[in-house]
């Protein structure tokens, strides 16, 4: 017995002591961040070393955790800054009041990159990087299996691609989210679906962690990504075969930084985003294995050699079409159920009938045969098919449906439309499949 | 052990005040383990899960989003593939287990406790940095498949869809029957195996009459773990992209952003339903019989001398199985010291910086490991003894149902239950400031409880084992009830405690979920999360998985111990016996 209940104390002597040295006398500036370890502690460091009496206290959440934290914690913050790439997850906490409000000094950050404002306008976060959808691969890999190269959405839909590409789910990555929903509001609603179907009909898998795809793509176990330059360059920072392009039609966001309300030390909060917006601040982006591009156009006279300039690249140009926040914001929830019913959550029949497709395709390529592509074209409308158009995806009949809110409604709940598009996207793939079957007896 | 035999008869209280104080100290016991179950469990996950009956505009009460949940397809689909993975998982976790549980219990056999030891180490499968280790050895393009591709032109789908989930999960869980499955074997006793032998059974016929009958208590206490677990996981199917699970589908919805959403508690409220009916289901399996022999530290079954080709044989299917399941972490092992590992069947170059990146702050996670994980243990073993105790010895009324809430933490989701703390017991004030879910030792409760289910059902496998008759004695002769507990039933169940301790001690070190939730300060993280914080970007690879290596080496050695531990106490008894 003695024994035992020495051994036990001997395992809790190292708490007690531990806790009490925990009283700091330094004051605790605390962060939560889904920012990866090199970022933060990049500026941790350059930060405790100017202000000597701040000691900056990093915790590390994921997006989705750290949102569901700050909403639990509310009572009493212990929170000061919430630092993340995701601008939905700041329009949830703004809009749940966690966010404060702070005008950060004159810093010479311009008010926008393309069509997209750099800082919040109405003043409760502001942008810290900026960074632009890229299609990301692996070098190695893109050799071994004799791949093209890419440069935009249209190349990841090749047949040539066929289980080479993955991406995040958008519900799970509002990086992803955002490039949805600029394919959407470059190629238009039913274009834009129609081309996002082709790329992921070729889709190796859609990831429910945004850092997965990078992940996957250093590791090799596939060889696209749709992924954020940073990944690319970070990645590549740290040694790995990979390399990146910004397809045409892409917008540039930025990565964000907010206050949170009643943190216990805002003031310190304050001057550590001051110091992130300083030239010193954002020189620490170019960091190898940071690998972020600055909001202010004066950093990149220093910036190293392949580092893309974003204030020289004409965002959305490209594509010839204005990035509408409003628009995105009203089907934010909308696109991301329907990507996930249509497409995650059936990836395998979309799939098979894409493989078929390119399977004809060749086919026909040697033997034409009139008969079997109008079959597989009438395969493809019936993939591309959507339950809804543009309209009533902004519809407050559907953003009732979403988001909780305390009048009574008389709309339809969220479950069930989930189900009717689900069974809607099943329908329309089976019969895209015996479509597609018909054409390829034809042409084989 | 020798105690048990000398009783102490210097206490003796009336017969009549005894009754009484018998009844009412089971019941204070009861009493405690409601409540603590009811604040650190069953009040904490009701606070989340009541949005599954709420309706998601008013907040009133309804059941149209459990209709909502039956009608839709996608969910359907996910739960039978939920549990069909769940029954394969079991059953590959059994042809795993069965032949190194049965080898090194039944046979004179060099290495036995080395290899009870390795056979648990893939339960200490660090987040993350495990399924990387297993896509780059057996993903598509993983070392096996670009070296058979290269070979023979084939690519085997090991880690694709379903089949991958069953095979990680069956390497993963198998554990979970070897530890009790092996414990049950050492608990038989050899009279029974002499009896039947002498009545002419051998060979395949003597285990499958005799010997694995008697260890059933032990098998399905482990099979009933291993299908709960597997069916309630969400990490190794989301890991492999495998979303259309129950448990995968209930994450993403919880913790979806922005949306407010009541079906994700819906299927967080099925999955323990679910996972509590199953484990009624098991109980039938060893109901209404009697496992318990009479004489106990008899050695278990005789260890017998193997031939040349039996040994050769035994340690060739070793040898093979410890390769399958230790292959997560050599992959591991290799990563920690790669370069870059990247599209190759090997790293390119070797290095030790991974190591020397991670030493400086390894320190304190490591303390704080060993502390949360070691509490949790001792948590998970107190609940377990009692709890089994007051549902096989005793009639309190109601005990079953603490089993079942107990087992049920099985079923909650890490975030659900960290999210439920935070919510029960942010606003508490600790008195030296500071908020009582943003203390310490709220992480190890909650991994005390994550964990509870391993050391319970390994606690009632081991008393199942323990016949009446023994605490019968030892109250004729005198002992109290308490005291009988202390000397005699606890002794006996040693065992099945130390391999309750161990399973909740070994996984509790690697959790993850519900850890996030209720870290406040670097100072006060484990391992798991100084992982999840490596794992986040390319370049933090290596150094993860040095931390996951670590994490292996530190619970293995404590795992090694505790084996030793378990045979030097059982050791002398048996001489005494013997003699």
């Amino acid at each position: 017995m003695k024994r035992r209940d020495f051994l036990i104390g001997s395992c809790l002597a190292p708490v007690v002591l531990s806790a009490s040295v925990n009283a700091q006398q330094k004051r605790t500036l605390s962060i939560v961040t889904s920012l990866p370890k090199e970022l933060s502690s990049a500026y941790k460091a350059a930060f405790e070393k100017l202000n000597p009496d701040i000691n900056v206290e990093v915790q590390q959440r994921g997006t989705q955790a750290a949102v569901t934290y700050l909403r639990e914690t509310r009572a009493k913050s212990a929170t000061d800054i919430f630092w993340a790439s995701a601008p939905d997850a700041f329009e949830v906490l703004k809009g749940e009041g966690l966010l404060a409000k702070f005008v950060p000094a004159d810093t010479g950050v311009p008010a926008k990159i393309g069509d997209y404002p750099i800082n919040d306008p109405e003043g409760y976060y502001a942008g810290f990087a900026l960074s632009g959808a890229a299609i990301m691969w692996n070098s190695r890999y893109v050799r071994a299996n004799n791949l093209p190269a890419v440069k935009g959405w249209n190349d990841l839909a090749l047949p040539v691609m066929f289980d080479h590409v993955a991406m995040a789910m958008p519900s799970r990555s509002g990086s992803t989210h955002l490039t949805v929903e600029t394919i959407l509001q470059a190629r238009g609603w039913k274009d834009g679906w129609a081309l996002l179907k082709s790329v992921c009909g070729n889709m190796r898998l859609i990831t429910e962690r945004s850092f997965g795809v990078p992940d996957g793509v250093t590791s090799g176990q596939f060889g696209f990504g749709v992924v954020l330059d940073y990944q690319a360059l970070a990645a590549r920072g740290a040694g790995f075969p990979v390399e990146f392009v910004h397809p045409s039609d892409t917008t540039i966001v930025p990565s964000n930084i907010g206050v949170v309300r009643d943190g216990p030390n805002s003031a310190a909060a304050q001057k550590f985003i001051e110091f992130m917006l300083s030239p010193d601040g954002q020189a620490i982006l170019f960091e190898p294995t940071v690998g972020r591009l600055p909001v202010r156009p004066d950093s990149y006279k220093k910036a190293p050699a392949g580092t893309p300039n974003p204030f020289a690249i004409e965002w959305g140009g490209g594509g010839g079409f204005k990035f509408d926040v409003d628009r995105s914001e009203k089907r934010y929830a909308i696109v991301d159920v329907v990507f996930d019913q249509l497409i995650s959550f059936q990836l395998q029949p979309l799939k098979n009938v894409t493989k078929t497709l390119h399977a004809v395709d060749a086919n026909l390529a040697k033997r034409p045969n009139a008969e079997a592509a109008t079959l597989a074209a009438q395969a493809r409308e019936a993939i591309a098919l959507m339950p809804f158009d543009d309209k009533e995806a902004q519809s407050a009949e559907f953003a009732e449906a979403f988001h909780g809110s305390n009048e009574k409604k008389k709309g339809p709940r969220q479950a069930e439309l989930e189900q009717k598009w689900a069974s809607f996207a099943r329908d329309n793939y089976a019969k895209a499949q015996q479509l597609a079957d018909k054409a390829a007896q034809l042409a084989g | 052990m020798s105690s048990i035999t000398k009783t102490d008869l210097a206490d003796r209280p009336g017969f009549a005040v005894r009754l009484g104080g018998v009844a009412f100290g089971q019941y204070a016991a009861a009493g405690l383990i409601a409540l603590f179950l009811l604040a650190f469990l069953v009040v904490p996950v009701l606070t989340v899960i009541v949005a599954a009956f709420q309706d998601k505009h008013s907040g009133a009460f309804t059941l149209i989003n459990v209709y909502d949940f039956l009608r839709n397809e996608l969910f359907l689909r996910s739960f039978w593939n939920s549990l069909y993975v769940s029954l394969m998982s079991v059953l590959w976790a059994t042809v795993l287990a069965l032949p190194l549980a049965y080898i090194t219990t039944r046979f004179a056999f060099r290495g036995a406790v080395m290899i009870q030891t390795l056979g648990i180490i893939p339960l200490i499968m660090p987040p993350f940095a495990g399924a990387i280790a297993m896509q780059l050895l057996f993903g598509r393009n993983g070392t096996v498949n670009l070296l058979l591709g290269d070979w023979f032109g084939i690519n085997l789908p090991l880690m694709e869809g379903l089949n991958g989930v069953i095979f990680v999960q069956a390497v993963h869980y198998f554990p979970f029957i070897l530890i009790n499955l092996s414990t049950s074997l050492r608990n038989i006793d050899r009279a029974m195996e002499e009896a039947a032998q002498n009545l002419g059974a051998h060979g395949f016929r003597l285990f499958r009459k005799v010997v694995f009958p008697l260890a059933m208590p032990g098998y399905i206490a482990g099979a009933s773990l291993v299908f709960v677990k597997v069916f309630d996981d969400l990490a190794t199917p989301l890991l492999l992209n495998v979303q259309d699970m129950l448990a995968p589908q209930a994450f993403l919805r919880i913790t979806s952003i922005g949306i407010a959403d009541p079906i994700g508690y819906v299927i967080a409220v099925v999955l323990i339903v679910f996972s509590v009916f199953a484990l009624w289901l098991a109980s039938f399996a060893t109901r209404g019989k009697d496992y318990a022999t009479i004489q106990r530290g008899g050695g278990g079954l005789s260890k017998r001398q193997m031939t040349r080709l039996d040994a050769v044989f035994a340690y060739g299917v070793i040898g093979f199985i410890l390769a399958i399941v230790l292959a997560p972490h050599l992959g591991l092992l290799l990563l920690s010291f790669a370069t870059i590992w990247s599209y190759a069947p090997l790293p390119d170059g070797f290095t030790f910086a991974h190591y020397r990146t991670i030493f400086g702050e390894s320190s304190q996670l490591i303390t704080n490991t060993l502390i949360y994980a070691t509490l949790a243990g001792i948590i998970g073993v107190c609940l377990g003894t009692a709890i089994s105790y007051l549902v096989a010895r005793t009639k309190v009324i109601g005990a079953r149902w603490l089993d079942f809430i107990a087992m049920s933490a099985l079923a909650v989701p890490g975030v659900v239950l960290g999210m439920g703390y935070l919510r029960t017991y942010y606003a508490i004030e600790l008195p030296w400031g500071g908020s009582l879910a943003a203390f310490w030792g709220m992480i190890a409760i909650a991994l005390g409880v994550r964990r509870l289910p391993y050391a319970l059902r390994a606690c009632s496998a081991a008393l199942q084992q323990v016949s009446v008759s023994l605490e019968e004695a030892a109250e004729n002769v005198g002992a109290t009830k308490a005291r009988t507990i202390r000397r005699v039933v606890v002794p006996l169940m040693t065992g099945g405690i130390v391999a309750g301790f161990v399973t909740s001690f070994a996984t509790a070190a690697v959790e993850l979920s519900a850890t996030m939730m209720l870290v406040q300060s670097t100072a006060d993280a484990p391992l798991a999360y100084g992982l999840y914080v490596f794992m986040q970007s390319p370049a933090g690879r290596g150094a993860g998985a040095a931390l996951g290596v670590l994490a292996v080496v530190i619970v293995g050695i404590c795992t090694y111990l505790s084996h030793v531990y378990l045979e030097r106490r059982s050791a002398p008894s048996r001489r005494e016996e013997g003699a």
